[in-house]
């Protein structure tokens, strides 16, 4: 245990800026989140994440950027439990017809100003499940989005980059900005 | 005692469905061989239906043999199995609510994956009646669809007395995606990529068991190199979700240490599949014929790379967690699955094998290349969190070494191999992370896909989950919940 620790401490950390250029971009790109959202929000950025029916792809990568690659928690973006305390709601998969109305309640219970993120391809059209009878096939047919990041999955670092476009186009005083699905 | 052979000759063979048998019998055979599943003298590894008929794939564990019996049912009505065997409870609900199929004598006629929600007409939810549960100070504790993590959507109904979880009854369906009725018709290229999408977690042992089925309906073999290749996806994604979960269980003891550091694998190797295969998840990679493409240029020495660094930091995260006293009072002895209950439910993967069921599709039906791989299949009997992550532990440490062999043993050649078209039946059984998937594939004429069913391992894992936490304390249940991380949309499919 202590061996763990110990290394843990001199080891160098892997988040830090890494001599891989990849890694080295993604701090930066953290970093510049951060910035944006104290611009934007004048703290640092609560995400609630909706799963509306995916397959838990894009879920794994979500839960990705909480690795000690990426940690995004460092930067101040901070999954919270409870849509009260969301600025962000961001939503995967391409909404079943039995969380439709979950979905939309998360969204309500969310106080203004807020932002929706729709993650995935399916996320934004219902994707391959596009036309089922059990899918309403994207997550602007129920709530406005904001942001749509493309993938399948979306990767770590096309979340993040997703997530800093984001607060870049929004302003600070509006209560809602326009919606669109990016 | 009747092998499956037997079972067989008392049916019409259906030719052309490979490699298993299949057999249409009549009401009276279908009850004798529910009977003999619910002896424990087969398995029951699913139950799916269509139109105007209903099949069981059945395992004979000791022979390694598998086969479908079919039972005709034009009125679309048929004896229930779950009477007799309970695991087959919830297959028969969701081929009710999908097909309309009417099990006769089925104990629980509730509706399963359908809501009430999918008619355009029809948005608002029907109400659904959990079972009730009376006695003095009990009280009900609801959570979900939406849960306080990122967590795929589930309805959990404790009923609690005091702290004592004294039943837990889930409620599934939320993630039903309708992905077999969107396969029905598809062509193969595009149902193998909804098949890598049943379950994210699992998308290469999905793609692997829905290729293998397909090859087995149109009587071709995939190229030995493809072969090969898919076994060395296989087993990075094994890696991949095993470090992972490692950690994560970990963090539901409060030990966010080792969950960090685990994480750190999962992630090493996520990068090291990208590099190798284009993908983090090798989703798409393997399809029917063989796979889409090689790969890259240096991912030998990487690979080789990769399980020596795995080799180093591995087990000392196994060595923390085995010598941490505080954790070890968490797993050991919570949320047991006793071994009889694994067998009945035929419970594959980690679930079963911590409990007593030594069965590994890898090894016990078997597809190549495994036959020419050396592994183990480790097996405890305890069945408690503790167990089910040593079983990881080893099964992590065995992929290490398989993907070592692979690369070593990888035999040149083609990745893929012509498609005729042709019309056929086949099942493949491929063991993914979580335990065996099924996968069973008509063909038509005109080389679509007439039908298609997807058996996750969850099926016969979640309902144990509800054995497991009875008695348990409330807190200690996103614990034991993990150590079996079912998948929700592998389920509701
Ligand atoms: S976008 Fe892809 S990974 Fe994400 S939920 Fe949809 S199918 Fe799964």
């Amino acid at each position: 245990m202590r061996k763990l620790l110990l290394e843990g401490l001199l080891r160098r950390p892997l988040t830090e800026p890494a001599p891989e250029t990849e890694d080295a971009a993604l701090a930066a790109l953290a970093a510049a989140l951060e910035r944006a959202a104290r611009r934007r929000l004048g703290r640092s950025l609560s995400i609630r994440e909706v799963d509306a029916g995916s397959c838990n792809g894009c879920e794994l990568e979500i839960h990705a950027l909480n690795n000690a690659f990426y940690d995004v928690e460092r930067f101040g973006i901070r999954f919270v439990a409870s849509p009260r305390h969301a600025d962000v709601l961001l939503v995967t998969g391409p909404v079943t017809k039995n969380m439709r109305e979950a979905l939309a309640r998360t969204y309500n219970a969310m106080p203004n100003p807020k932002w929706v993120v729709a993650a995935g391809d399916c996320a934004l059209d219902g994707g391959c499940f596009a036309g089922s009878y059990a899918v309403v096939g994207g997550v602007s047919q129920v709530v406005p989005v904001d942001l749509h990041i493309p993938g399948c999955p979306p990767s770590p670092t096309a979340l993040l980059k997703g997530l800093l476009a984001l607060l870049e186009s929004v302003g600070s005083a509006r209560t809602h900005p326009s919606t669109g699905s990016g | 005692m009747p092998g499956l052979s037997d079972l067989m000759l008392e049916g019409s063979r259906v030719q052309g469905h490979r490699p298993a048998p299949r057999a249409v019998v009549d009401p009276a055979v279908w009850n004798f061989t529910v009977g003999k599943i619910a002896e424990g003298h087969w398995t029951l590894l699913g139950l799916w239906g269509e139109a105007a008929a209903v099949h069981m794939a059945l395992l004979d564990e000791d022979a390694g043999e598998t086969a479908v019996v079919s039972l005709d049912c034009p009125d679309g009505r048929y004896p229930s199995v779950a009477q007799r065997h309970p695991p087959a409870l919830r297959l028969e609900r969701a081929a009710r609510d999908l097909f309309g199929l009417t099990p006769r004598g089925l104990p629980d006629m509730r509706p399963w994956l359908d809501h009430g929600r999918w008619a355009e007409s029809d948005p608002a939810s029907q109400p659904y009646d959990f079972l009730p549960a009376e006695g003095e100070g009990l009280h009900q504790v609801a959570v979900g669809p939406v849960h306080a993590g990122i967590i795929e959507p589930g309805h959990f109904r404790f009923t609690v007395s005091g702290e004592t979880v004294v039943r837990l009854e889930q409620r599934f369906g939320y993630a039903h995606k309708g992905v077999e009725s969107l396969m029905a018709g598809a062509a193969l290229t595009q149902a193998a990529r909804l098949a890598g999408r049943v379950s994210g977690d699992s998308t290469v042992a999905y793609a692997f068991a829905f290729a293998r089925a397909a090859e087995a309906a149109l009587g071709v073999e995939p190229p030995e190199r493809a072969q090969w290749l898919r076994a060395l996806m296989a087993e990075l994604e094994r890696l991949a979700n095993h470090f992972g979960d490692f950690g994560a269980v970990r963090n539901d003891a409060a030990f966010p240490l080792l969950h960090a550091h685990a994480a750190v694998l999962r992630e090493r190797v996520l990068r090291a599949a990208d590099a190798c295969f284009g993908h983090r998840f090798m989703r798409d990679r393997i399809v029917p014929g063989g796979v889409a493409s090689d790969m890259a240029a240096g991912s030998t020495d990487m690979l080789h790379g990769l399980v020596a660094d795995l080799r180093q930091r591995f087990p000392k995260l196994v060595e923390l967690y085995d010598k941490t006293a505080s954790l070890q009072d968490r797993t050991v002895g919570t949320g047991i699955v006793k071994p009889p209950l694994a067998r009945q439910y035929g419970a594959g993967g980690f679930v079963g094998r911590a409990s007593g069921r030594p069965f590994d599709a890898r090894r016990t039906v078997g597809y190549p290349p495994y036959d020419a791989l050396r592994f183990d299949v480790p097996v405890l009997d305890r069945g408690d969190v503790d167990a089910r992550v040593w079983i990881r532990i080893r099964e992590a440490e065995q992929s290490m070494s398989l993907v070592e062999q692979i690369l070593r043993g990888m035999p040149g050649g083609p990745i893929a191999a012509d498609l005729p078209s042709r019309a056929g039946e086949g099942m493949a059984l491929v063991e993914g992370f979580r335990g065996d998937v099924l996968a069973w594939i008509r063909i038509g004429g005109d080389g679509k896909v007439a039908r298609c069913h997807l058996r996750d391992p969850s099926w016969f894992q979640w309902p144990l989950v509800e054995a497991a936490v009875e008695g348990n304390i409330v807190a200690d249940f996103p614990l034991c919940n993990k150590s079996f991380n079912c998948s929700y949309s592998g389920h509701d499919l």
